[in-house]
Formats: C-alpha cells, sequence, structure tokens
C-alpha cells in the first residue's frame, strides 16, 4: 500500500514546568495529543512515533513560565495519501450509489458509483449486497472484502477520503493477488508495520526513497 | 387513477405514475440538484418545499417526505455543499421530534449517508443529531404524557443508533462529537427538562458502544455541571451564622414533619431556623436535586450491569481535580458518597485510600491536603456502610503522619504555619466523635485504638487543642474522658462555641476548619437516596451514654406537640436527658452542657423566650422545634 512512510525528525518540545519531574510521560502525552490529525508540517497523518531523548540538558525558554524545551529524536509514522495513489481498506458498507471503506482502521473512504468500473454491477445476493464483477465471475466486492483503490482527494480535517474503481488493478486484493500476483512476489503486511512495499502493476517499488533524513526543527507547545 | 395532491408545490413528483423506481427517483432528484447549481432552480425548490412541512402531516405528504428524503439518500454525492445550502440548512433543520416512525427512519438513513459521503458533512450531521436529543420547546410539555414519552423513545433510539453507525463509517466521529456534545450542552439557567434530557442522552453513550471513546468525558462534563450548579446556590440560602449552635446539636434528619407542622401551625419561625425550607423554591437547587438523582440512577443501573468499577474511576478522577478543591462544595460530592455506598468493598475503599494518599503526601498544596482530610474526615463519620475495621485503619495512618509530623515539629501554637497538622487532628477527633462507640465495642479494635499515640500529638507544642474547632474538641475531648481513652488535665471551657479565633486562623479564608462535607444532604430528592446508607449524630451512641437505661419501646407519642422519632432514632436524645437527670453524680457545668448539646433550639431565641436562666430547661422535652418551643412547657 502507498501512503504510508516513516521519517526522521528532530523535534523540541517545550513541557510547562509542572511537568519537570515527570519528562518522559510528559513528552509522551504532547506527542499523543497530535496522533491520529494532518500535520502541514510532516505532510501527513501521524500515526506511530518513537522517540528517543537526545540530550539531558534542556534549553529553557524565557518567560513567565519558563518552558523547558526537550529535545528528541522521533521516528515517526505518517500516512499521506495523494492523488493516483493506491491504497487498501475494509469494506464496511455497500449501497447502490457508493462503497464505503475503512482504511487503517481510522480513516474513512467513499467510492461513489460513477467512480466504480463499469465492469461492477450491484446486486443483492442472498440478503447480502454486493459489487459482482460482469467480466469476471469470482471478482466480487462484499461487506468485509479487502479492496485496493485509486485516491482521489483527501479531506485533511476529517481525514477522508474519496476514492475510484476505474484503473483494473484496482478491486478486491484477494482476486487480484490471485491472478495478477503470480509474476511478482508482493508481501502481505500487516497494516501497521513501519516498513511496506508497494506492487504498482507488477513493478516493485521499495520506499527507500522516503525514508530520506527529514531534519526539521519543530516546536511544539504544550497546552498548559 | 391519479390522486392530485392537495399542496401545489409539490408536483415535482406525479403521484399517477406511483411506480417509479427508486433508480427514477434518485435520477429526478440528481437533475433536480444538477441544475440547481446552474440557476435552475425549480424543482429544486420545489424539493425543499416538501421538506419544511411540518404539521399535521397527512398521510400522502409523510408518503411524499420519505420519497423525497429516500431519494437524497441516494444523491447525497451531488449535494454540493455551497450550491444546495439552502436544502442542507432545511434537512439539518428538521427535528424528528415533529414526525412520525417513518419519517424518522428515513431521515436518519439520509444523515447517515450525508456524513459518510463526505467529510464536510460530517460535523454539521453530527450536530443535527445533538440537536434532537432534546424536543422542542413547544413539545417540552407533552414530555410527561404517554405519547410524548413514547416518542421520546423512539427518537432517542434512533439518534443513538445513527451516531453509532457514523461511528462505524467515520471512525474518527466520535473525536468531532464529543467536542459538539460538550459545546450544546444545556447551562446552568437552561430550562430543567431539557437539561435533564439531555444528560440522560449523554449517558446513553457512555454506556453506549462508543462509551470507551467517549464515556469518560461525558461522565465529567456532568460532574463540572453539577457542580456549576452547586456554586450557584448560594451559602447564605443554608448556612445560619449562629455561632452559639454546635455542629453536633443540629441535625437536619426529620425535615419531613417539619414541613408538615409549619403548614399545620402555620406558626411564625423565629428568624434562624432549618434551612432546607428556604432551598424549597431555589430553583438552580431543584435542578441540582434532580441532576443528582440521575446520576445516582445511572450509577444503579451501571452496578446491575457490572460496570461500577469503571465509571467510578472516571468519578474519581472528576473528584480530584474539580469538586476537591471547589469552593465548599454542597452537595455535588453525594455523588461519590453514593457511589461508594453502593460498591463500599470497592468504591469506598478506594475513595478513602485517595484522600488519605493526598493528606499524607506533601507533593500537594497545603489547601488541597487540608480538604482532602476534611472530605476524609466527615466520609469516615457518615457511612453507615463503612466497617469498624476499616476506619481504624484509615485512622491509623492519620495517626501515624501526625505524629511523625509532631516529632519533626518543634513550633508553639501557629495556625497558619500548622495549619494541616490542625486539619489532620481535627479530622481525627471528629470521627473519633461519630466512631469512638463502635469502635470500643470491638476488643481488638479498642486494643489499637488505645495503642494509637492521640494523646502525644494532642498534647504537642502546637496544642491543637486549643486551635481546632472548639466544639468537635470539646465532644471528643467528652468522649475520650468516658472512654478512659486519656484524660486532660487543663479543663476546656468552650461555652458551647463553634469557632474560635484560632480555628478560623487555621482553617483560613475557606474555612476549611468548619467544612463538612458530608453534612445532611438538604435537597429532598437526593437525600432520599443518600439517607438509607448515612449516619445522622442522633443515630450515634456517644461513649458517655449510659447503657443501662435505654429503653428500646419508646416511640414519639408522647407529648403533646406532636413530637414524632424518625425510625426511633429520636430515642437516643431523650434517653440522654433522662439519665443525666437522673444521675446523682453530675456537677452542674456537664449538666448544662448536656442540655445545651441535646436542644436544637437556638440559644439566643430560648433566651428571649424565657428570659434567661437555663435551669428552666430542665423539664423541656429532649426535642424541641423552633416553631412549637414555647408551647411545649
Amino acid at each position: 500500500m502507498e501512503g504510508l512512510k516513516v521519517s526522521d525528525a528532530n523535534l523540541v518540545v517545550f513541557l510547562h514546568p509542572s511537568k519537570s519531574n515527570r519528562v518522559s510521560k510528559a513528552v509522551l502525552h504532547e506527542l499523543s495529543s497530535h496522533l491520529f490529525q494532518f500535520s502541514e508540517i510532516f505532510d501527513g497523518v501521524l500515526l506511530a512515533y518513537d522517540v528517543d531523548i537526545v540530550d539531558r540538558n534542556a534549553k529553557l525558554l524565557s518567560g513567565i513560565h519558563p518552558y523547558i524545551g526537550v529535545r528528541l529524536k522521533a521516528k515517526l509514522l505518517l500516512f499521506s495519501p495523494k492523488p493516483n495513489m493506491l491504497i487498501e481498506g475494509n469494506v464496511v458498507k455497500l449501497t447502490p450509489e457508493s462503497i464505503h471503506v475503512i482504511v487503517l482502521g481510522f480513516a474513512s473512504a467513499v467510492i461513489i458509483d460513477e467512480d466504480v468500473r463499469e465492469e461492477f454491477e450491484y446486486r443483492t445476493k442472498h440478503g447480502k449486497e454486493v459489487y459482482r464483477s460482469k467480466a469476471h465471475r469470482r471478482h466480487v466486492i462484499e461487506v468485509g472484502t479487502m479492496v485496493r483503490f485509486l485516491v482521489k482527494s483527501l479531506d485533511r480535517e476529517i481525514l477522508h477520503i474519496c476514492g475510484s474503481l476505474e484503473p483494473s488493478n484496482t478491486g478486491s486484493i484477494h482476486w487480484l493477488d490471485q491472478n495478477f500476483g503470480s509474476g511478482t512476489k508482493r508481501e502481505r503486511e500487516n497494516e501497521m508495520k513501519m516498513q511496506e512495499h508497494a506492487v504498482v502493476g507488477g513493478e516493485e517499488i521499495s520506499l527507500g526513497n522516503d525514508q530520506s533524513k527529514k531534519s526539521k526543527k519543530r516546536r511544539l507547545r504544550e497546552e498548559s | 387513477m391519479g390522486v392530485e395532491l392537495a399542496n401545489e408545490r409539490a408536483q415535482f413528483l406525479e403521484m399517477e405514475e406511483v411506480n417509479f423506481t427508486d433508480n427514477e427517483l434518485v435520477y429526478h432528484v440528481r437533475t433536480a440538484l444538477k441544475s440547481a447549481s446552474s440557476g435552475d432552480s425549480e424543482s429544486y425548490d420545489e424539493l425543499i418545499g416538501v421538506m419544511h412541512h411540518r404539521e399535521r402531516l397527512s398521510p400522502d405528504e409523510v408518503a411524499m417526505l420519505v420519497t423525497c428524503l429516500k431519494a437524497l439518500s441516494g444523491t447525497v454525492s451531488c449535494i454540493d455543499v455551497v450550491h444546495h445550502e439552502s436544502l442542507l440548512s432545511s434537512i439539518f433543520g428538521m427535528s424528528m421530534w415533529n414526525y412520525g416512525p417513518e419519517v424518522m427512519d428515513a431521515l436518519v438513513d439520509l444523515i447517515i449517508s450525508l456524513a459518510a459521503s463526505s467529510g464536510k458533512f460530517v460535523d454539521s450531521c453530527l450536530d443535527m443529531l445533538i440537536r434532537n436529543f432534546v424536543p422542542p420547546y413547544s413539545y417540552l410539555a407533552l414530555l410527561k404524557q404517554p405519547r410524548g414519552l413514547s416518542r421520546k423513545d423512539q427518537v432517542l433510539s434512533r439518534v443513538h443508533s445513527a451516531l453509532e453507525s457514523i461511528s462505524h463509517l467515520v471512525p474518527l466521529a466520535p473525536m468531532r462529537l464529543l467536542s459538539l456534545v460538550i459545546q450544546r450542552m444545556p447551562r446552568q439557567n437552561d430550562n430543567e427538562t431539557v437539561m435533564m434530557t439531555y444528560v440522560e442522552n449523554m449517558f446513553k453513550l457512555e454506556s453506549g458502544s462508543m462509551g470507551q471513546l467517549v464515556g469518560s468525558t461525558m461522565l465529567i462534563a456532568v460532574v463540572d455541571r453539577l457542580l456549576d450548579l452547586d456554586l450557584e446556590i448560594g451559602w447564605e440560602d443554608i448556612v445560619q451564622d449562629d455561632s452559639s449552635k454546635g455542629i453536633f446539636e443540629m441535625e437536619l434528619e426529620d425535615l419531613e414533619e417539619d414541613e408538615e407542622d409549619l403548614n399545620d401551625e402555620g406558626d411564625e419561625l423565629p428568624g434562624k431556623h432549618l434551612s432546607r425550607n428556604s432551598l424549597r423554591g431555589n430553583v438552580i437547587a431543584e435542578k441540582l436535586d434532580s441532576l443528582l438523582v440521575l446520576t445516582f440512577e445511572y450509577l444503579e443501573s451501571c452496578q446491575g450491569h457490572g460496570r461500577l468499577l469503571e465509571v467510578f474511576e472516571t468519578l474519581l478522577h472528576s473528584f480530584r481535580i474539580t469538586v476537591l478543591n471547589a469552593y465548599k462544595s454542597k452537595f455535588a460530592q453525594f455523588v461519590m458518597f453514593y457511589a461508594c455506598a453502593l460498591d463500599p468493598e470497592n468504591c469506598g475503599v478506594r475513595f478513602a485510600r485517595m484522600l488519605v494518599d493526598i493528606f499524607v503526601c506533601h507533593d500537594h498544596p497545603p489547601m488541597t491536603r487540608m480538604s482532602a482530610v476534611a472530605y476524609l474526615a466527615s466520609y469516615l463519620s457518615r457511612g453507615k456502610f463503612l466497617s469498624a475495621n476499616y476506619i481504624t485503619t484509615m485512622l491509623k495512618r492519620l495517626v501515624d503522619w501526625c505524629l511523625d509530623y509532631c516529632n519533626v515539629q518543634d513550633g508553639d501554637v501557629n495556625p497558619f504555619a500548622h495549619r494541616v497538622f490542625y486539619a489532620g487532628c481535627q479530622a481525627i477527633m471528629y470521627v473519633l466523635c461519630f466512631r469512638m462507640t463502635s469502635i470500643m465495642s470491638i476488643p481488638r479494635l479498642k486494643s489499637q485504638l488505645f495503642l494509637m499515640p492521640i494523646e502525644t500529638i494532642l498534647k504537642h507544642k502546637s496544642d491543637p487543642l486549643k486551635v481546632c474547632l472548639p466544639s468537635v474538641v470539646g465532644e471528643f475531648l467528652k468522649q475520650a474522658r468516658a472512654a478512659r481513652l486519656f484524660t486532660v488535665t487543663k479543663t476546656f471551657i468552650f461555652d458551647d462555641i463553634l469557632e474560635s479565633e484560632l480555628s478560623r486562623a487555621f482553617g483560613g479564608l475557606e474555612r476549611l476548619d468548619s467544612f463538612f462535607p458530608f453534612d445532611p444532604c438538604l435537597l429532598k430528592k437526593s437525600d432520599s437516596f443518600i439517607r438509607p446508607n448515612f449516619i445522622f449524630w442522633s443515630m450515634v451512641k456517644t461513649t458517655y451514654d449510659d447503657d443501662e437505661d435505654r429503653d428500646e419501646d419508646e416511640e414519639g407519642s408522647g407529648d403533646e406537640d406532636g413530637e414524632e422519632s424518625v425510625d426511633g432514632v429520636g430515642e437516643d436524645r431523650r434517653d440522654r436527658m433522662a439519665t443525666s437527670f437522673n444521675e446523682q453524680d453530675i456537677d452542674i457545668e456537664e449538666f448544662d452542657y448536656a442540655l445545651n448539646k441535646m436542644s436544637i433550639t437556638p440559644k439566643q431565641s430560648l433566651m428571649y423566650k424565657f428570659g434567661g436562666g437555663l435551669e428552666e430547661l430542665v423539664r423541656m422535652p429532649s426535642r424541641i422545634r423552633p416553631s412549637t418551643s414555647p408551647e411545649s412547657l
């Protein structure tokens, strides 16, 4: 799946002096408050982090309350789906007009009927709704199927993705793997793993490029 | 057969062709929406017109509305925030309380589809559902009728299942829901029914499937609102500034009879009198009362589902950060009391332990520690469900801390500097006033009590006996002497004053010296929950009671002024009166002291009525109510 990357970051977290006796806990608390929110600076949604305190000496920000600036080195797992990326998710609801998908357990995605390619048609089979491919009888999308789809747009506030099933390499992952996966070895990953490979049209692209070190100084002020 | 619709605005769908398929309807609506974006808004306006039907819908109109809503559900992807703003505002303005179940279902489906279709609509959809927590103002009066109640049931069940569906489709929705619910929460001045219904919904969210995500915030918000209401009630509505009355004298446990007496005799009450009546008309107090009762009932249901402990953890956290430090919270803390009463072994123990931990830990500011120990003292004294064994354990912790303090500190009387210490001493004395007899009755605990270095602490150079609240000290010494715990060589003559200069000094501006948070609850409805678990002072057997002369069968029918006893608790006082009368070796000072302790009539008014001379009180019945005191002789 594309869109996931691990970034290295140099951060500075500013803590209120009342937290000075439990610095690690305060640092983790501050970073946790940024989880599942889109950050312009990181250019992505922060999913997970792994921090190390670099320096036992902290710099003091002078002012009425002298905030303590703790320097950190962090590995950040970021999710930033861009248009035309291929994303995978779990189908939760099917209607004649739309397919609703949940990506990585927290982002909601919707694929409207206009963006579903002609080959799929909506059917109700034994009381269950399915999208069945007319070309390939076994290619079926129902509630609980993992699908791969193309990103059209992302709403950054609520992390809502608009997707498309137009391209032929989209659809039920299970079926796609069986029918397209014979040539290339594709690793099936657990969605929260930090490193992944993406297969686009049979080509293996490693994300080593994205892991270039990004040195950023970032000030996060803790709300007291 | 063409069914002509009465409303010409609804010609948008012609009923002659009743077999429109869903697809065709969806197509119609899509066209209407698309043409509205490009300027041609005729069918679009008709669509909005249908939505605005509100009152007394005929079956045709209902069917029309349902059809429109269903068609819209299929076209949510075409709805644009800007171009179709009026349609959206009419959808979000609809109140489910005005319609029947079919319309409700269609509307809910539309809202869910809207929320799932685009991030832009999520907040508005959640907001619309939250607004449906309470009925429109015109509907409020109907809520009490069975018709209103069934409608309420229909609406709320759909609203909550819609919220759950949305959170299923949009996993981050609960995050937005949280802040919206808190924002829209009714304030102190809002209508009582509105507030109660809203809080009911908050509790439903807490116990629902989203409970793990939103539950604790809901509870904390409810406790905050309780506290807000509490703080609106002024202390002047409740407390009399009569320093002649000791804290052990007046207990407001039998106010029901008082109210009847008042109604029957129509007497003028003397100026300072039992305070619950002054709260009767108080709107804020009634709201607080209802909200407390709602919370109590919710705690009971949590206990029924085995969830009380996790709910209690949230309540405890909320208590620690808000109620504990609130300036003299009056009744909000009874939420904790009731939760502890429901589960004494877990919650009850946990609460006391938290308070002791705060008291002994000097990381906390002194005010917090003093407040904590005041809560602890009142709680240990009043909780009927607490075992003597546990109380002794807690006492031991207090005593140990005080002893350590004594060993380290060497100062003189200094109310401010040693205020935490004085608070601790007063707490020990207060608890023992209530519990000494019950502790003494168990030999193992009695020996533990005798082993505790209480005498050392109280005779320390900083002289807590002089600084702590005189009425507490006086009562404690009396009981201690009767129990032969220890004797004090100095005589303390307090003249029954409630407080002194020194006690005020250690109590500080907040008067934490006379803060007894679990004194009887003055809110009527809440009190009925609290009462079975509560110890009133009159129920306490003090160590200077004489056991042999206790008469079990004295009911309150003796005196002509309608004296009654509540659950037979009045016997203690009467007995005490009788015995101290009869015993020959009581000196007059002690006798007066005992007399004054029993009387609930303010001394001043007695003086006024009888022109002085306490000797005449000798023949008075022991329980006197202000309205009847002159006649009783």
